[in-house]
């Protein structure tokens, strides 16, 4: 096997970094450029939201439910254990519901995205409609970063309802809370900036698993073989950014948002 | 075989006059990484005229039918089409000149997501927005073309390879073009199925006069092409009186080592003295 320089290996990343912005920005583009498939859209709202509910529920139940049995262990050495339910809520508003949710949905849908458009790549399918005069950024990408982006925005939402009530499971069923003071600990304590984060985070991280996934798709390369090189890529690449990004998007907003 | 008629109107206006040529190369190249594919080539289409591509795997003949449809960019050289550039036409321009080209794609590249109604629907629901009544009409009547019109709610994948490349057909044909693009639309079918088809281009070039450029591997595809006509009364392909084999607006083009070795009718061919062209169609 012959061996890459570092110098081209570090050009070809370079290179991919810049298609991608470019890719990035032409599917935003689209959104201002007619037609917009709306149905298309919808579609892929059904398949992306709805398919990707029940992964998004268990996710967040389970999440939930260990929160609080971590929290308990830790809580009871203090006499705070009555806090569980503030604990469960702060983590999965600000965090763990809009990271977890993403990454599954990362799991399910790049990986999607990226074997249903390689497919059409190596099968001349994107030629074809080209051929058709259908721009394949119009018809195939723009309306899954749409679907997903909005679709993100719930499914977290439900997966930081469920989470809670994962967590009020446990509260009340192991550690014998009281249910009402579960949910008037965890309302209580959330404020504004721990909801804004926690759903703006879903947002950009359903723009970087839609993206992610087309764009692997899209470029996907050599046959059966590419495609499966392109899923692979795709949900590696996501789920890495979708932590990489929580990191600095926490930062920034902290400091944006005042935290104390 | 005899083919059904195709009762549709040629719904795009000509472009330009009949005298002008519908695809022009001049001097066109092109390379991936150090492969030089196709090096300086060459050729016109003229209007009503099917040229039939022969070369050996890999000598670029499908490239040729991207490059006119503009998705791949040539290196150096001019491309035009129907009278216009395409080497210098946006992404956006290039949309409104493939509505009047047709291209049958090697594997048929059906959408797998689609029946076939909707395959060969595609462009004109693209066009209106909705699958209507007008549009069913025109899908049934192309599909009878084809002789699958009882295949309409199939899913690509239930098809037969010679069935998805009959509906690939219906679904370049269904807004009657002027330009037709096959890239080797017997490729890898039994005769029986290769004679429907070869009988379908020559029903669409003496009957519809449609321009055409056909990639293929089969040398008797290309002479069965210039040595047949298709008999309207009879509605099926008959052959030719010896003699009158010039008479079709038949010809032919084969690609070497990225160059254009040969553009002639069938009778230049035949006659040819380069040992290459005697030893390709002997």
């Amino acid at each position: 096997m012959e061996l890459t320089s570092p110098t081209d290996l570090a050009k070809d990343r370079v290179q991919t970094v810049q298609d991608y912005v470019l890719f990035c920005g032409q599917a935003i583009a689209n959104f201002f450029r007619k037609p917009l498939y709306f149905s298309d859209m919808v579609r892929q709202a059904d398949s992306i939201g709805v398919g990707s509910l029940p992964i998004v529920v268990l996710t967040g139940f389970f999440t939930g439910a260990v929160l609080a049995l971590q929290a308990s262990n830790t809580l009871e050495r203090f006499g705070s254990i009555t806090l569980v339910g503030q604990l469960v809520s702060t983590s999965m508003v600000r965090e763990l519901g809009p990271v977890l949710t993403s990454l599954m949905v990362a799991g399910r849908n790049s990986s999607g995205m990226a074997s249903e458009l390689g497919s059409m790549v190596v099968t001349e399918q994107i030629d074809a409609m080209r051929a058709l005069g259908t721009d394949p950024m119009k018809k195939l990408v723009t309306p899954r970063l749409a679907a997903t982006v909005f679709m993100m925005f719930f499914l977290t939402i439900i997966s930081d309802l469920v989470g809670l009530t994962g967590g009020l499971f446990i509260a009340k069923v192991l550690l014998r809370l009281d249910a009402r003071q579960y949910w008037f600990n965890a309302w209580e304590t959330l404020v504004f900036q721990d909801v804004f984060m926690g759903l703006l985070k879903p947002v950009l991280f359903g723009f970087i698993i839609a993206t992610i996934g087309c764009f692997y798709g899209m470029n996907a390369r050599g046959g059966t073989q590419g495609v499966g090189r392109a899923t692979t890529q795709a949900v590696v690449a996501a789920s890495v950014l979708i932590l990489a990004g929580d990191l600095f998007l926490t930062r920034f907003l902290m400091a944006v948002l005042s935290f104390n | 075989m005899s083919a059904p008629t195709l009762p549709l109107e040629r719904s795009t206006a000509t472009t330009e006059d009949t005298s002008s040529p519908v695809i022009v190369f001049e001097d066109v190249a092109l390379a991936f990484a150090e492969n030089d594919v196709l090096r300086g080539v060459s050729f016109r289409l003229n209007r009503g005229e099917t040229k039939a591509l022969f070369g050996v795997a890999g000598s670029g003949k499908s490239l040729l039918l991207k490059l006119v449809l503009g998705l791949v960019r040539p290196d150096s050289g001019r491309i035009l089409v129907l009278g216009e550039d395409v080497t210098q036409m946006r992404e956006e321009d290039l949309f409104k000149l493939r509505d009047k080209i047709g291209m049958v794609f090697q594997e048929s590249a059906l959408f797998d997501s689609l029946t076939v109604r909707e395959n060969v629907a595609y462009r004109l629901t693209e066009e209106h927005g909705i699958y209507d009544d007008d549009i069913d009409r025109r899908v049934r009547e192309v599909l009878r073309f084809v002789e699958l019109e009882h295949t309409l709610d199939l899913d690509p994948a239930e098809l037969s390879g010679g069935m998805r490349r009959r509906v690939a057909i219906a679904r370049a044909l269904i807004t009657q073009p002027e330009l037709l693009l096959y890239d080797s639309p017997t490729g890898g079918l039994d005769p029986v199925t290769s004679n429907t088809i070869v009988e379908l281009i020559v029903k669409q070039r003496d009957v519809y006069k449609t321009s055409a450029l056909l990639v293929t591997h089969r040398l008797q595809d290309g002479f069965t092409m210039a040595t047949h006509q298709f008999d309207q009364k009879t509605n099926r392909m008959v052959p030719l009186p010896p003699g009158q084999h010039c008479e079709v607006p038949m010809s032919f083009l084969i690609l070497r080592d990225g160059k254009v070795i040969f553009d002639g009718d069938l009778n230049a061919l035949a006659h040819s003295q380069d040992e290459y062209i005697r030893e390709y169609i002997s």
